[in-house]
C-alpha cells in the first residue's frame, strides 16, 4: 500500500493544472520583459510567442512557433507557468515544446496550420494541451484527441470580442441543449455533433464540459473581460489586447481586477479609468472570410 | 460545537469550486472569501490550488493579507493545498524574492520542488492520520515542506524515488497543509480531517 511509483500525465494531473488557472488571466508575451510586467500585473500564466496576433494580422507571412531561445528566456524570467503555441496538426512543434518544459501547449489557430486534416494527438504527450473551439463538436473533438483545457477561438488581433461572445454563447447553448435530451436522443445528438457518444453522455449529465473553458480572441478591456466570465468563461486569455494599448502595465492590472470582480460593476467601472488607448480595433466584420482565424480548425 | 461549520473558501484564483464540494461532501457549509468582510462569519478558511505568485498578490492588491494575517493569529483553522501550502508557509524558496505569506505554518516551503508541469504527478500516499487505506495524491506544480518545526506534525511523506523522504503533508495545531490536491479526486478524507479540527476549534 502507497508504494506505487509516481504517474506523470494523466488526464488528472493535466486537467487539475487548468484547475488550478482559474479565475485568472493568461497573457500573451513575446519577450522577458513583457512576461515579468505580466506576472507583477496578477496574470496565473504567461504564453509566449513570437509576434502577438494583431501583428501577424498586419505583417502576414506564415506564423510558427516561437524561437526556442525566447521560450528559454521567458521561462527564466517568471514563476508562474508558462504556455507557447504549436501550429494545429504540427506534432514536431509540440515535441519541441515539450522538450523545452512549456507547462502547457496552445495548439492555436493563430498560427498557420501546419495540417489542415489532422489536430496532434495529444494523447501521446506529458504535457497539457488547450485548444480553441467555436462550437461544442469542435471542443469535444478536441477532448478526444486529447486536449485538458478548452478556450472560445474568437478572433485573435482584433480587440473585436463579438466572436468570443458568440461562441461562449455556442457553446454553453450547446451544452444546456444537451442536457434537457432524452437518455435517447443523445446518440443522434452525438452524431450531428461529431464527438464520441461517451463524451456527449458525460456533457449532457455534468452540464458541463469536463474540462475547464476559457475564453479567447477579442478581449481588450476590462469590460470584455468581466463580460466574457459572465457569460460562463472560467478565466481569461488576453492576446493583443494588453501590449498593443498605451498603457499596459495598468491595463493588464485592470484586467486581472475585472476578471477577479467580474461579478462587481464598482470595481470594474473604478479599474476601468484612466487606462490609455486601447488596442486600435479592427471589426471582425471588415475582415475577408479568408482571412479569419476562427475557421481555422475543424 | 457546531455540527455544521461555516469554512470560507479564498476565492481569489484557483480550484474554490472543488474544495467546495469537498467541503460540502463532509459536512460543511461553505461561502467564498474575497474581501476582508467575507472573514467575519467564518469557522475556518481554506486556501485552494491555484498560482501562489498570483494568489499572493492579488491578496496584497484586495487589501486582505494583513487581515488574513490576523485571523489566523487569532486562531482561525486554515487548510491549505498546494497553493495554499505556500500561502500558509513562513518561509518559502524558490519564489520571487517579493513574495508574501499569510504565514503561521512553522515551516520552510519549496515551490515547484518536482519541477514544471511535465514532472506534475499522481501517486498513492500513506496518511495514517486519515486512515490506512491509500490516499490517491494529485502533485500538480508541487510545492514541499522543507525543514519543519518543532510543533509541525508529519502526515505523510512520498515513500519512493528520487523524492523518498519528502514531506506532502503537514498538521500544526489548527493549521493543515498538503502539497497535493484532494479537492481533485473525491476522496474527502482530507477536507473530513480538516473540518474536524474546526468543530473541535468552534
Amino acid at each position: 500500500m502507497g508504494d506505487q511509483d509516481a504517474v506523470t500525465g494523466t488526464s488528472r494531473v493535466k486537467r487539475g493544472m487548468a484547475d488550478m488557472l482559474k479565475g485568472g488571466v493568461i497573457m500573451d508575451v513575446v519577450n522577458a520583459e513583457q512576461a515579468k510586467i505580466a506576472e507583477d500585473a496578477g496574470a496565473v500564466a504567461v504564453m509566449a510567442l513570437e509576434r502577438v496576433p494583431a501583428d501577424i494580422r498586419a505583417q502576414g507571412g506564415v506564423a510558427r512557433m516561437s524561437d526556442p531561445d525566447m521560450i528559454d528566456d521567458i521561462i527564466n524570467a517568471v514563476s508562474v507557468p508558462v504556455m507557447a503555441k504549436a501550429r494545429i496538426g504540427h506534432f514536431a512543434e509540440a515535441q519541441i515544446l515539450q522538450s523545452l518544459g512549456v507547462d502547457y501547449i496552445d495548439e492555436s489557430e493563430v498560427l498557420t496550420p501546419a495540417d489542415y486534416a489532422n489536430h496532434i494527438d495529444k494523447q501521446l504527450f506529458t504535457v497539457p494541451f488547450v485548444c480553441g473551439a467555436t462550437n461544442l463538436g469542435e471542443a469535444l473533438r478536441r477532448l478526444t484527441e486529447g486536449a485538458s483545457m478548452i478556450r472560445s477561438k474568437g478572433e485573435a488581433g482584433t480587440g473585436d470580442v463579438s466572436n468570443a461572445v458568440t461562441h461562449m454563447r455556442r457553446i454553453r447553448g450547446d451544452i444546456a441543449r444537451l442536457s434537457s435530451m432524452s437518455p435517447d436522443e443523445l446518440y443522434v445528438a452525438a452524431k450531428e455533433l461529431q464527438a464520441s457518444y461517451d463524451l456527449v453522455a458525460e456533457v449532457a449529465r455534468l452540464g458541463k464540459l469536463p474540462v475547464v473553458l476559457f475564453t479567447a480572441g477579442g478581449i481588450a478591456t476590462p469590460a470584455d473581460a468581466a463580460m466574457m466570465m459572465q457569460l460562463g468563461a472560467d478565466g481569461v486569455f488576453v492576446g493583443s489586447g494588453i501590449f498593443k494599448s498605451g498603457d499596459p502595465v495598468r491595463r493588464a492590472q485592470a484586467i486581472v481586477q475585472a476578471t477577479l470582480n467580474f461579478d462587481n460593476p464598482d470595481v470594474v467601472a473604478k479599474v476601468s479609468r484612466g487606462l490609455g488607448d486601447a488596442m486600435v480595433g479592427i471589426n471582425v466584420a471588415e475582415i475577408p472570410v479568408a482571412h479569419r482565424l476562427e475557421d481555422r480548425g475543424w | 460545537m457546531t455540527s455544521s461549520p461555516l469554512i470560507g473558501v479564498l476565492a481569489l484564483q484557483g480550484d474554490v469550486k472543488e474544495h467546495e464540494l469537498a467541503l460540502e461532501a463532509v459536512g460543511a457549509h461553505t461561502t467564498r472569501v474575497r474581501a476582508v468582510e467575507d472573514l467575519k462569519a467564518i469557522d475556518g478558511l481554506v486556501i485552494p490550488g491555484g498560482e501562489s505568485t498570483t494568489m499572493s498578490n492579488l491578496a496584497i492588491r484586495m487589501g486582505l493579507l494583513e487581515p488574513l494575517r490576523a485571523v489566523s493569529s487569532a486562531g482561525m483553522p486554515m487548510y491549505g493545498s498546494c497553493a495554499g501550502m505556500i500561502m500558509l508557509a513562513n518561509t518559502v524558496i524558490d519564489a520571487r524574492p517579493d513574495q508574501q505569506t499569510i504565514g503561521g505554518l512553522d515551516v520552510t516551503v519549496r515551490r515547484n520542488a518536482f519541477g514544471r508541469q511535465i514532472d506534475s504527478f499522481e501517486i498513492d500516499l500513506e496518511i495514517p492520520a486519515v486512515g490506512e487505506l491509500p490516499f490517491r495524491a494529485v502533485f500538480i506544480r508541487a510545492p514541499l515542506v522543507e525543514s519543519p518545526g518543532p510543533g509541525v506534525e508529519v502526515l505523510s511523506t512520498l515513500r519512493r524515488g528520487g523524492a523518498a523522504g519528502t514531506i506532502v503533508a503537514v498538521r500544526q495545531g489548527v493549521r493543515l497543509a498538503t502539497s497535493f490536491h484532494p479537492e481533485l479526486t473525491g476522496d474527502t478524507r482530507i477536507h473530513d480531517l480538516f473540518v474536524q479540527i474546526v468543530r473541535q476549534c468552534s
